[in-house]
């Protein structure tokens, strides 16, 4: 059976190549079943274990979170990145299960999810009800100047032809109006219901998922969409190409960026961002858009040229 | 299970056909794409299978062919289209990320049902006086049809699948619960939605069940009852038997 | 290419990420579904039953999957497991019907004159059996792995941080180059990963080199041109 053995130790020869060939690839980064969720046990975070920062999957609230925590690290902190993590209703249950600790949020919006029927509207109004609407296990730091709002955008040429410059100039606009932005706004209070009540304006809703990237510009300009939720820190903004509709109803809330953080590590992480977020106004961050978005640089590159620039590193 | 329910719930509002996103809508948008897809699969898959499948060359280029299209990320492929042919086109860059998963199983599919005719059937008609486009197009493609079938059945099963990512460019269909669930943690929309695909997809397979069932038998039980090849001489009965389970 | 250029360490890191993420399916979906296809091959009893509910697990987008799963078994959203659970029930799905396919190939003749030669039971399975379907298991196992190495990408649609971050990120971005930069290094690890297969196929199975019955080369052909990713 001469043979039969020959194939035995081929096979464990072969064995053992495959072996080796999947333990180096493994090596890419530790124990491939670890979850990522190592602050669940923590409840709401300790001093202990790393700081786990979040994001948004959305660039801008990516490179604002690379600020945050690289920040952190330059005070001693330890921090670990969770980035892109969808949108508000997953990474708040995240945030509410501890398994992130940190997340750069948008004032207005995050009052909204928890309380749809607020009426603070103002930066202030909406900063001194945001304590009371989150759950005990989270706290809001002071918000930065900086603001990056939901806006609706048309073509320079639709608002011209039509006279329409505000939300409220819809209301005498014979066609359809199609609404683009994703998926989620459809059922947020500044989405389609917000505009049938602030408005009386009844719209269609076509759902395109790049957060008001090119693919929402492009369909406003092809005339796919009669306006698309565009955010207001956007660098394409200030092209011209866009008039952006005024809210004189205040449909939209005031958006500052606002840190959200576990309650128990408010306290340790506050002079931190709060140097931070002095310097984070919108103009601070439409540049650091831009840098992305023109420059193609990368999160981490951005954030650290901006805290060098501005001293903080 | 109550997440079941919710969904069933959620499916059975009446808010699904009078609210926005009306299921109805959605169905058909998702069936278009897959239907426009697989027909321009076919009409790229078909002649290159037949001629593959009639002259016996060109197998390894369509294994590493298929292999290569399978490689490519579809949500890759689906953003990197649609921003170069911009939204409006969006349609036409889905249909094409649809198409080159749709190819190869039914490149496999024609290509199968002809290599599978009994070569003795083939050598039969060539010396009848049959010309090879007599021979391809009145003996091998009927035989080889329900493997054909096979094959496009296949393709719909993988396109339906993957037509959810349409919504992530504007094209909505019912990828769009997916996508607000995802977004807006509603799990009773997304698991509709999911449900939702799941049949139409059974839907589609039973289809192409009965169409290979009506074709085989059309053509008498066809090439599963062949006799041995004369340049192959194991049995190859069980073996084709297999193809048309496997290309399902 | 500017964005190339100022992100290699990124590209770097979600490259080994992706590669780490896809390793793990492919070798569950290997263990589970060669007893399972065995199993489904041995007894007639099973086989329709078993090959249907594989049949179904696959008409399951991976998206819904991605996010389903986590409630269904109570863990984070975010967690790895996720990913990883979702993906080897989908080689689980893949791999089992192959692996049946695979035993099928082997020729009754061969398996008759093993049978003869005073070969039973197990003792057939592993000596005689499992090698010859062995090239038809690695077609399988080589289809399973691209699809995951390809699938793996739509976990970023759940926070999964891979290769598939590239075409979300450069989409809201416009930045053609990195979605393009995405697109091809998840092909160079399917590719890399194929290549390693083949090479280990070689090492185990060295008879597969010569000339080998037309049968199981076709099977081999059948499996690596039909089978997909959904």
């Amino acid at each position: 059976m001469s043979i039969r053995t020959v194939r035995k130790g081929r096979l464990a020869t072969g064995a053992f190549a495959v072996g080796a060939v999947l333990a180096l690839a493994a090596c890419g980064s530790g124990d491939p079943l670890a979850p990522e969720d190592s602050g669940s046990e923590t409840g709401g975070g300790s001093a202990s274990g790393p700081i786990v920062v979040g994001s948004q999957a959305y660039y801008s609230n990516e490179i604002i979170a690379e600020i945050y925590a690289q920040a952190l690290e330059a005070d001693g902190f330890e921090v670990e990145r969770q980035f892109q993590i969808g949108q508000r209703d997953v990474y708040m249950a995240a945030m509410e299960d501890g398994s992130v600790q940190l997340i750069p949020e948008y004032s207005g919006n995050l009052l909204q999810f928890y309380d749809a029927e607020t009426e603070a509207r103002s930066t202030e109004d909406v900063a001194s009800a945001l304590p009371d609407a989150l759950p005990e296990s989270l706290a809001v730091l002071d918000p930065a100047d900086a603001q990056d709002a939901d806006s609706y955008n048309v073509t320079a040429a639709f608002s011209e032809e039509n006279g329409i410059t505000s939300l409220a100039d819809l209301a005498g606009y014979d066609g359809t109006i199609t609404v683009g932005g994703n998926a989620e706004l459809e059922s947020r209070p500044y989405g389609p219901p917000g505009l049938s009540e602030f408005y009386g304006v009844e719209v269609e809703f076509l759902a395109i998922g790049d957060s008001g990237g090119p693919l929402t510009k492009d369909a406003i300009r092809d005339g796919t969409i009669t306006m698309g939720d565009i955010y207001t820190a956007d660098p394409d903004l200030a092209t011209g190409d866009f008039v952006t509709l005024e809210d004189p109803e205040s449909m939209i809330l005031a958006q500052n960026v606002t840190p959200v953080v576990a309650t128990d590590l408010a306290e340790e992480v506050t002079p931190t961002l709060d140097a931070v977020n002095a310097l984070l106004t919108t103009e601070a961050l439409i540049a650091l858009n831009a840098s992305s978005v023109n420059d193609e640089q990368d999160s981490a590159t951005i954030a650290t040229a901006w805290l060098t620039d501005n001293g903080l590193l | 299970m109550n997440l079941f329910q919710d969904a069933l719930a959620w499916l059975t509002d009446p808010e699904r056909s009078a609210g926005p996103n009306p299921l109805v809508d959605r169905i058909g948008e998702h069936l278009w794409y897959t239907l426009l897809a697989l027909v321009v699969s076919a009409l790229i898959a078909i002649p290159l299978g037949y001629l593959i499948g009639h002259t016996g060359r060109g197998r390894q280029l369509a294994v590493l062919g298929s292999g290569a299209a399978r490689a490519l990320p579809s949500l890759g492929l689906l953003t990197i289209f649609t921003l170069l042919v911009g939204v409006g086109n969006a349609q036409v860059a889905a249909i094409a990320v649809f198409v080159i998963l749709g190819v190869p199983s039914i490149l496999a599919g024609a290509y199968a049902g002809v290599e599978a005719v009994d070569r003795t059937v083939v050598d039969a008609a060539r010396a009848m006086g049959m010309t090879e486009t007599q021979i391809l197009f009145r003996v091998e493609a009927p035989l080889g049809l329900p493997l054909l079938l096979g094959g496009l059945r296949s393709a719909a099963l993988q396109i339906i699948a993957t037509a959810v990512l349409a919504a992530y460019v504007g094209l909505g269909g019912l990828g769009i619960y997916i996508q607000r669930g995802i977004s807006l943690r509603t799990y009773d929309e997304m698991l509709g939605g999911a449900i939702l695909i799941v049949l139409l997809a059974l839907a589609v397979d039973a289809l192409f069940a009965i169409g290979e069932r009506v074709a085989r038998r059309a053509i008498g039980s066809g090439p599963t009852r062949s006799r041995p090849r004369p340049d192959r001489p194991e049995p190859l009965t069980t073996d084709q038997q297999s193809t048309l389970e496997e290309i399902r | 290419m500017n964005w190339v250029a100022a992100n290699l360490d990124l590209i770097v890191e979600l490259t080994l990420t992706h590669a780490r993420l896809s390793l793990l399916p492919i070798l569950i979906g290997f263990v589970i579904a060669v007893p399972l296809g065995a199993f489904a091959w041995r007894f007639r009893w099973a086989r329709g039953l078993t090959l249907t509910v594989v049949g179904l697990l696959y008409t399951i987008p991976s998206l819904a999957l991605f996010v389903l799963l986590p409630p269904i078994i109570g863990i984070s959203f975010l967690s790895e497991l996720n990913v990883t659970i979702a993906l080897s029930i989908y080689a689980v799905a893949l791999m089992t019907r192959s692996a049946t396919e695979a035993l099928e190939s082997v020729d009754p003749d061969v398996r008759g004159a093993a049978a003869a030669m005073g070969y039973s039971g197990w003792g057939r399975f592993w000596a005689v059996d499992l090698p010859l379907a062995g090239p038809v298991l690695l077609a399988g196992l080589r289809v399973v792995s691209v699809s995951t190495v390809s699938l793996v990408t739509v976990g970023v649609l759940v926070g999964s941080r891979n290769l598939g971050y590239l075409f979300l990120n450069g989409l809201q971005r416009g930045i053609v180059a990195e979605i393009a930069t995405g697109i091809v290094m998840t092909v160079v690890i399917a590719v890399v990963f194929d290549l390693l297969l083949a090479l280990a196929g070689r090492l185990v199975m060295p008879w597969t080199r010569g000339a080998d019955g037309g049968r199981t080369r076709r099977a081999a052909r059948r499996i690596a041109l039909t089978e997909g990713p959904a």
